[in-house]
């Protein structure tokens, strides 16, 4: 065929075109975008949305506990101490010093996923930063960066929280700053191996080829392909950012009483662990269960975002 | 027709006239250092020594297996990885010195990758894909954005439907267009396309080598077009160049070294196309084993161990890249004069 | 072969995965010492129709429906445990990328005399033996040596021809190859076909192997089925089909070829737009849409499969027109109603 390249022989062959599409509904779908495909798959992960539920009615509760408790959480009573579960009055309960506990669970919340959440969003910003640096420069900045990360994977988690919250000394401040120590380099690491993942695939070097600076390649081309990955496994040290929280308050080196926060009401209430197992129980599988939503939930969002070709 | 703005860019129209090459590649090396099991430091001859004119207008196949250093050439000239030594010439002017830097050098010279989908942004919308390279070189968002539009109705993709979709929406075939589209979109005078049509299928292949054909026409583009299908690359090339292991083997118009190669490793490629004749199947491989390992290339022709031809002389001397007739060269001691090889031609007496 | 009895036999086979039809009715007989190759695009439910033989999918996502017979055995009626036997022992399959088929910590020769334990009792001299026998069989040189790589230590193409090995080390009477030369360079490609078409020759072997490549598929096989969205089109033997075509896709196949051009540079035929969506098949023939000689009907009824000589299979309406428009030569094959105003 030598037939001169006109319009009608182009839409032709390009075949592709509105009528070539076998599918006709296939036409004029307006596109979802990648965040919308990740939400619609999400919504429909049934595991995923009931941890999500968990959350965020959690979060309910904290930012509404102080006009929703059904009694005064710091007001105790020494005839009441140690009432069981199922209580008229105390519904779950009172703790040692005869607080109602359903109303100290739940200003417990506040502070507990204020601890846990918080070290991870700083350590997810500083992190992300070093991890993406490291990971699109390479070389030795790479290197160097990385290897001084390496330092602090030395230490177990646990202990390093515990030494660096020991040496600051105790309070809520003190305990973030060391809980973000622990996820920076955890983050760091992350979000430098999906980087450097990044940086090699070929939508980057036709990126360079157009003449981009390595800023604007940053910015435009890898950050929105990082953050995802960095951000579901953020979330999934939520988990083990509230069980550290808790236990540093356990170990009177977080929260300080009469605060009501899980960790340490887990703590104060060891004592009862005898006399009444299941209220000495209850704030620990407080942090149980929102740890697990905040795991399942960011293994959804995690198996959401894996988008086939 | 420009919409890069801070135009006249000096290297857009052509400087030295038609008989000049477009890129003149000379004396190409890239090793690469690896490290094998017990520590000893070695290096894969990836490319290793290539020279090469690509002529304007025309379209220059490279071909080779695996290993033969093609990708490695693809990327070398567009400046992607580093090379040891060589130079390139574009339109008479040395690429990645002051007058052209390599910025400017990819304006005129864009690329085409194999993978249609790892080589588009997975965020970004096609429109936004093909609008990011005007955007970077000063084009108004809005205008870059036009533009993107007016190329994907080029390639062939209504931009109605296709503009706002993301790479995953839309099938492989329509993704090579995109990227088409964008390697097009600061006007360049040279496509590089790297196994560009490889991971289509043949029906889609088809439509994609006819636009290929179109675009070139319009656009007054050159090609280099690297692919391991001989058929594909007889159709589309002017001009051939075999490699293998990193070499030159045998360049030259494609009708010459596809009807009648004069380098054994062409003859033998040829041989082990498929027939699509049922009753005239393929009875003998002429090449047995796969090619070797670039890192320890044979000595001499680095083909003779597999060749048919093979002498003594070929593990001692390197052939070097004769020209045997109009444009043609091979690189093969049986067709050099006076190399010492038993079938080598008499020495041309007069000149 | 003196047994009459087909070795793969496919009855209106049907495979969904969820809501998607990805093989939609396929009637395939495959001879004893036959070669066999389906060929299609991506998409076209080749690979599919070829893992079925084997039940390779997932048990709760997938629909198998039909009948599979193969080597003597009704495959849907196998149990678990005697699925596991007849994988590798009467049928047994070959990848397109040998890798994957391998386990990287253990050296090929292992593995290799590893299946044969599994399907055999044999002394582990005897297993080695045999391991070695096989290796001479794929011609891969040195072998003795060659039993104690690791597959990372072999190349592309003595993987391949590794795998083959492996494929054969229980002496299955069928052969399923998945894309076996896809992966592998030109001069190799040649190699392990001819090695195929040696082993089907020697061991009297039946092959099944499944490409996008007409010119691989017509170096190895006798027959050739042609599939497009998940049915079969066109079978017969290789010359019916390659050289006298008679269902529009497959002239579409052939003539969009770049060594079909009928000059360099001059532009090639294709077939107008992309294969259906398989989740909303439209009624009628799957190919209508894009097809240079659809009518009405085609739209609305599924046409019937027709022998055009023996054993010459094709579904189409228009078998003559299609066969005539190919002998005409290359330009009248332009489908005019779908060019856009």
């Amino acid at each position: 065929m030598t037939a001169p390249i006109t319009a009608a022989s182009m839409a032709l062959d390009g075949g592709v075109l509105s009528t070539g599409d076998a599918a006709p509904e296939a036409a004029f779908v307006p596109s979802r975008g990648f965040w919308g495909h990740v939400g619609h798959r999400l919504v429909r992960d049934p595991v995923a949305m009931g941890a999500g539920a968990v959350i965020l009615l959690v979060v309910l509760i904290a930012i509404l506990s102080p006009w929703i408790t059904p009694m005064d959480p710091y007001k105790g009573s020494m005839l009441r101490r140690l009432k069981h579960v199922g209580d008229a009055t105390y519904w779950l309960g009172s703790d040692e010093l005869g607080r109602d506990m359903i109303s100290r669970l739940m200003l417990g919340s506040r502070l507990s996923l204020f601890i846990g959440v918080t070290p991870v969003l700083i350590a997810f910003v500083i992190g992300s930063a070093i991890g993406i640096l490291a990971g699109y420069v390479g070389g030795w900045t790479n290197t160097i960066l990385m290897r001084t990360i390496d330092v602090f994977f030395a230490f177990p988690s646990v202990l390093l929280a515990i030494a660096l919250s020991g040496a600051l000394g105790a309070g809520i401040f003190n305990s973030i700053v060391s809980l973000t120590c622990v996820f920076v380099p955890q983050i760091a690491r992350v979000a430098e191996s999906v980087t450097t993942g990044i940086r090699k695939r070929d939508y980057i070097d036709a990126a360079k080829l157009s003449g981009a600076s390595p800023l604007t390649i940053m910015r435009v081309q890898v950050l929105g392909n990082v953050v995802g990955p960095i951000f579901v496994y953020a979330t999934s040290l939520i988990s083990v950012s509230m069980i550290l929280a808790s236990g540093l308050s356990f170990l009177g080196l977080g929260v300080r009483p009469p605060e009501p926060e899980w960790g340490l009401m887990l703590n104060t209430l060891r004592t009862a662990i005898y006399a009444n197992p299941v209220v000495a129980a209850l704030p620990g599988v407080c942090i149980f269960v929102v740890s697990i939503a905040f795991n399942m939930f960011s293994d959804g969002l995690r198996a959401a975002m894996e988008i086939r070709q | 027709m420009s919409v890069i703005p801070d135009a006249p860019d000096p290297f857009a129209r052509d400087r030295g006239g038609p008989a000049q090459p477009l890129l003149s590649v000379s004396g190409l090396y890239k090793h690469f250092p690896v490290r094998k099991a017990g520590g000893k430091k070695q290096v894969v001859r990836a490319v290793d020594g290539v020279d090469f004119d690509v002529l304007k207008g025309e379209t220059l196949g490279i071909v080779g297996e695996s290993g033969c250093g093609k990708s490695t050439t693809a990327k070398l000239l567009m400046g992607l990885i580093e090379r040891d030594s060589g130079s390139l010439l574009y339109d008479g002017q040395a690429v990645g010195e002051r007058v052209m830097p390599w910025r400017s050098y990819r304006r005129q010279v864009q690329m085409v990758f194999q993978d249609s989908y790892a080589s588009l942004n997975p965020r970004m919308t096609v429109e936004q894909s093909i609008a990011f390279g005007p955007k970077v070189n000063g084009v108004p968002g809005r205008e870059a954005v036009e533009r993107a539009r007016a190329l994907l109705a080029r390639v062939g993709l209504e931009p109605k439907r296709f503009a706002g979709r993301y790479p995953h929406e839309i099938s492989g075939g329509q993704r090579q267009r995109v990227n088409i589209a964008r390697s097009l979109a600061l006007e360049p005078r040279l496509v590089l396309l790297d196994e560009a049509v490889s991971a289509l299928d043949k029906s889609v292949e088809a439509q994609v080598l006819n636009l290929l054909l179109d675009l070139k026409a319009e656009f007054g583009l050159t090609y280099i077009f690297i692919s391991h299908d001989l058929n594909v690359v007889r159709f589309i090339s002017d001009r051939v160049m075999v490699m293998y292991l990193g070499r030159v083997s045998e360049i030259g118009p494609s009708d010459t070294v596809l009807d009648a190669p004069a380098h054994p490793y062409t003859e033998a490629l040829l041989a082990s196309m498929p027939s699509l004749d049922p009753d005239n199947r393929t009875e003998v491989a002429l090449l047995a084993g796969d090619p070797p390992n670039p890192i320890d290339p044979p000595s001499g022709c680095r083909f003779h161990p597999r060749c048919s031809l093979a002498e003594p002389v070929c593990s001692e001397k390197e052939p070097p890249l004769d020209t045997i007739g109009p444009l043609h060269r091979v690189s093969c001691l049986a067709r050099q004069p006076g190399s010492g090889h038993s079938s080598a031609p008499a020495r041309a007496l007069a000149a | 072969m003196s047994n009459p009895e087909p070795a793969v036999t496919l009855g209106n086979l049907r495979v969904a995965f969820g809501k998607v039809q990805v093989v939609d009715g396929v009637d395939l007989t495959v001879e004893r010492g036959q070669a066999m190759a389906l060929i299609g695009e991506s998409g076209s439910g080749k690979s599919v129709t070829l893992r079925a033989i084997l039940r390779l999918f997932h048990e709760g996502r997938s629909r198998i429906e039909g009948t599979i017979l193969a080597a003597g055995r009704d495959v849907q009626a196998l149990s678990r445990r005697q699925l596991a036997d007849f994988r590798g022992g009467d049928v047994s399959m070959i990848f397109q990328e040998p890798l994957l088929a391998f386990d990287p910590v253990y050296t090929v020769g292992r593995q290799i005399t590893e299946a044969i334990h599994r399907h055999e009792k044999i002394s582990k001299d005897d297993a080695r033996k045999r391991a070695l026998a096989l290796f001479e069989r794929v011609r891969i040189p040195s072998p003795e040596r060659r039993l104690d790589n690791y597959p990372h230590e072999m190349s592309g193409g003595m993987r391949q021809r590794a795998m083959i090995a492996l494929a054969l080390a229980c002496r299955p009477q069928v052969l399923l190859a998945d894309e076996p030369t896809t992966a592998l360079d030109a001069t190799v490609q040649i190699q392990v076909l001819l090695l195929l078409r040696e082993l089907q020759r020697d061991l009297g072997l039946s092959i099944i192997i499944v490409t996008h490549d007409l010119g691989a598929a017509v170096e190895v096989a006798d027959r050739i089925a042609v599939m497009y969205a998940g049915k079969i089109v066109e079978t017969g033997t290789a010359h019916q089909v390659v050289l006298d075509p008679h269902h529009p896709y497959t002239i579409g196949l052939l003539r969009s070829r770049a060594e079909g051009a009928l000059a360099k540079g001059s532009r090639l035929q294709t077939i107008p737009g992309s294969p259906p969506d398989l989740a909303n098949r439209p009624p009628g023939c799957p190919f209508a849409p894009r097809c240079f000689l659809v009518e009405e009907r085609c739209r609305q009824e599924m046409p019937p499969v027709g022998e055009i000589s023996p054993g010459h299979k094709v579904a189409c309406w228009r078998t003559d027109e299609a066969s005539a428009a190919y002998r005409a030569g290359p330009t009248p094959v332009r489908a005019a109603e779908l060019a856009p105003a």
